[in-house]
């Protein structure tokens, strides 16, 4: 090293450090506070919402109603139908009627008008759609205004363009749609996964029966409403609402000949068992428990923000989170340093601030789960670190929280926790990296930060995970197929290949 | 001593203070311009931003007239005497003693740019004068600028020892140096010459981005670099260096995303005029008409607000 660090020339006395007994550290107090600065727009929410059958919004058969709340705020802002088995059969009828007498007949150019025209609405009200998911999920505005909304538009803009280009998608290889779909979706991005559902299957010509989770229905409901003003033929897509008992005969119905799911490998794994043997098509997209894994060389500040990015976001309830950070030993203590001062800067609060970072847990049972894994995390003797940031009297909030000392036998090194909660192991080559990282029973994505490009090509084909960042994390594209490993799934969702799973190749 | 295979000392001063990825920066500071500051908030930022502020005059055309009326703007800003005053002119070491004489019953700080700006290209020797004599005219801060020919081409040391031989010429007068980050090109190289600076400067004194005079000048991502190295070497050995971002700043939103920034990385020990700058003319009017609007509601046409420098 020619550079060497002189001592500094004789400091002026005024101005001299004080670098005797005292550790330098920065202060984040509040010497400047920031107002708060809600979103305003209106979220036109009905007060009571139907099933969506037929392209008509009908009372469920049993007459039953369940209450939708605001995780932030704990307050009902709504009352949902509850599908029965009936209903549900009545979805797939008018989906199996549409199917034969319009959609599935219909060229594609022209069922790629419908599909551009929902893209082209759900940009025209995109503050409208952000503000409700926001209410009706607890997700900060700031990501439903500047990620799910635009994600769910582009998601319908890609597969629009595919709707009359299916010829091309294998040369040679014509497409046929499968005919009606059965789609169940979860509560952590309720409009985007309604998006990765419904785009591919209609463009490609199926038509559709979907249910919202029970928590987030309200956006699927609007998003019916806006089916109408599109014009959409009716029957094309159905929504029923309800919990697992609606979800369970969405399903297992006969006229499904796919059905989607993306929720828990639990859920998965029964949806999958009680299918054994029929002849539907099935993809599943479920849990995981990714590694973010950061050598001695990276950007050091760019990995710690991508960490970050990538365990906070939406309160860490996402499949693909890089909930285990694997750090080479060598750097492990300053970056745990920098990760702690980065996360005391993270506001947690009103999810309708304009400048909330962590906004409410989805539901009271979620943050009783995260809750219960962090103190199995204490008690199998992991060091937990969380930020003194208030947090709000009402609602469901958790703070940004980082174990240190994990090792791969904890509980939270090896289940999904789906909350802010981050497990730190650490590595001392790339082959321990990879082991830890492959040691899991999920393997949707994976994170790896180095400034060495040979070693990420190597970290991305050992790591049994479907999507591998490098030097980045959570960044999607409608045209980049995103699915699992192992327990975290199969079949693709996006691109090329996702087309293909909604489609039968004649 | 075997011949290192790698000749850029350059390349592994990089490896050695760490690299910067330039996606990950620049999403960074995109994130800072996504916060809201509303009400008082806003107005304490707005106020503050005024308080950081280096009025700024550097055209050839300077004379000892265009100094007393910039010096009078420093003075008082605006007509309303709740707006502080600004922390110092800069301007050019022939015109110190004008403004020192103006400003000599205030605490508003004259800095001279010095070192042959905006190149830099004179010899050392005529370059030290250049800042003795800024000082020994009443300069109490110098901004000075690095040798980037020298940073470019490795010769490392001979920067450090050049920003050393500044330091002591400045004696008791507050040092800013300038790196001229568009001229280096990398964020890697932004870091590295930070860094460099900074072992060799004295707490309080300043890093700053640009000339205003070169094609770039300050943006987010490149004063995000430089607020990330000050913080790395503060932390490490416990000497707070101040920082200037100069140059493109002209509205006050863009400013307090500025200020954003320092609260969220330095904190803030970093939020008042000994440790921020902004290095800035057009920016101190449009400060002034934003407070104005928060206080009243209402805009000011722009010719309500006295000019007293254009450009930069």
């Amino acid at each position: 090293m020619s550079v060497t660090t002189k001592a500094a020339p004789k400091a002026r006395k005024k101005t001299q450090a004080a670098t005797t007994d005292r550790v330098p550290e920065l202060i984040f107090g509040d010497l400047w506070e920031f107002d708060p600065a809600p979103e305003s727009a209106d979220p036109k929410i009905k007060p009571q919402y139907e099933l969506f059958i037929g392209g008509k919004f009908v009372e469920p058969e049993s007459g039953k109603y369940f209450d939708s709340i605001n995780p932030a705020t704990e307050k009902k802002i709504s009352r949902i139908a509850l599908a029965s088995a009936a209903d549900v059969a009545r979805a797939y009828e008018a989906a199996q009627k549409a199917f034969d007498t319009t959609w599935g007949r219909m060229p594609g150019r022209e069922r790629g008008k419908y599909v551009y025209r929902i893209a082209r609405l759900i940009q025209d009200r995109a503050r409208e759609f952000a503000v409700a998911e926001t209410v009706d999920g607890g997700k900060p505005i700031k990501e439903s205004r500047d990620f799910d909304v635009p994600m769910t538009a582009a998601h319908f803009f890609y597969h629009a363009g595919w709707a009359d280009k299916l010829d091309y998608a294998i040369p040679g290889r014509p497409t046929e749609p499968l005919g009606v779909v059965g789609q169940v979706i979860p509560w952590n991005f309720p409009l985007l996964m309604l998006a990765w559902k419904i785009a591919p299957a209609i463009s490609t010509g199926n038509c559709v029966v979907l249910k919202p989770a029970e928590t987030t229905s309200v956006t699927a409901l609007k998003f019916a409403e806006l089916l109408q003003e599109a014009d959409l033929p009716p029957g094309v897509v159905n929504f029923v609402t309800g919990a697992g008992e609606t979800g369970a005969a969405v399903m297992a119905n006969d006229i499904a000949s796919k059905v989607a799911f993306t929720g828990s490998t639990e859920v998965g794994k029964l949806i999958m068992r009680s299918l054994a043997g029929s002849d539907k098509k099935m993809t599943m997209e479920l849990g995981g428990k990714a590694a973010n894994i950061v050598f001695d060389d990276a950007p050091l500040d760019q990995a710690v923000e991508g960490v970050v990015n990538g365990i906070f976001f939406n309160q860490g309830h996402v499949c693909c989170a890089g909930s285990r950070l694997l750090v080479q030993e060598s750097i492990a203590t300053e970056f745990v340093e920098k990760l702690k001062r980065r996360i005391s800067v993270l506001r947690v609060g009103d999810p309708m601030d304009k400048n909330t970072d962590i906004g409410a847990i989805n539901s009271r049972a979620q943050l009783e789960k995260i809750e219960e894994l962090v103190q199995s995390g204490v008690e199998q003797g992991a060091k937990m670190f969380q930020p003194s940031c208030r947090l709000p009297g009402a609602g469901f909030f958790y703070r940004p929280t980082i174990f240190t000392g994990v090792t791969q036998s904890h509980r939270i090194a090896t289940e999904e926790i789906f909350g802010p909660v981050l497990s730190v192991l650490t590595f001392r080559t790339l082959e321990e990296a990879v082991e830890k990282a492959n040691n899991t029973a999920y393997g949707l994505s994976a994170g790896v930060w180095t400034d060495k490009g040979s070693r990420i090509l190597k970290m991305s084909t050992e790591l049994k995970a479907g999507v591998v960042w490098a030097n980045t994390f959570n960044k999607f594209d409608p045209s980049s197929p995103f699915g699992g490993y192992k327990e975290s799934g199969f079949g693709r969702e996006g691109g090329r290949q996702g087309l293909l799973d909604y489609v039968r190749l004649t | 001593m075997m011949q290192s295979r790698r000749t850029s000392s350059l390349d592994r001063f990089i490896a050695d203070v760490g690299p910067v990825d330039q996606v990950g920066i620049e999403e960074r500071a995109a994130k800072f311009t996504t916060r809201s500051i509303k009400k008082g908030s806003k107005l304490w930022g707005l106020k503050t931003a005024v308080s950081m502020v280096d009025l700024t005059t550097l055209e050839g055309k300077d004379t000892p007239g265009k100094i007393a009326s910039l010096c009078q703007k420093a003075r008082a800003p605006s007509s309303d005497p709740e707006v502080p005053s600004v922390a110092a002119v800069c301007i050019y070491p022939f015109l110190v003693k004008h403004a020192r004489k103006l400003l000599a019953d205030t605490s508003i700080k004259v800095a001279s740019v010095a070192t042959s700006f905006p190149s830099g290209q004179l010899p050392l020797k005529l370059r030290l004068q250049e800042v003795r004599q800024a000082v020994s005219d009443g300069a109490d801060e110098v901004d000075m600028v690095i040798n980037r020919g020298l940073f470019l081409s490795g010769e490392l040391d001979a920067v450090q020892d050049e920003i050393a031989a500044v330091v002591e010429a400045c004696g008791e007068s507050t040092l800013k140096v300038i790196l001229e980050v568009s001229e280096l090109e990398t964020y890697d190289n932004i870091r590295a010459a930070s860094m460099l600076a900074m072992r060799v400067l004295r707490a309080d004194d300043f890093i700053k981005t640009s000339t205003g005079k070169a094609s770039g000048s300050a943006t987010l991502a490149n004063t995000q670099v430089m607020l990330e190295a000050i913080r790395d070497f503060y932390l490490a050995t416990g000497t707070p260096i101040g920082m200037k971002p100069a140059g493109g700043i002209r509205t006050a939103k863009q400013a307090l995303h500025y200020l954003v920034a320092v609260k969220e990385t330095l904190g803030d020990a970093w939020l008042n005029n000994t440790r921020y700058r902004f290095g800035a003319s057009a920016l101190l009017n449009d400060l002034l008409r934003q407070i104005e609007k928060q206080k009243t509601g209402a805009y000011q046409a722009p010719y309500y607000f006295s000019e007293a420098s254009a450009s930069y």
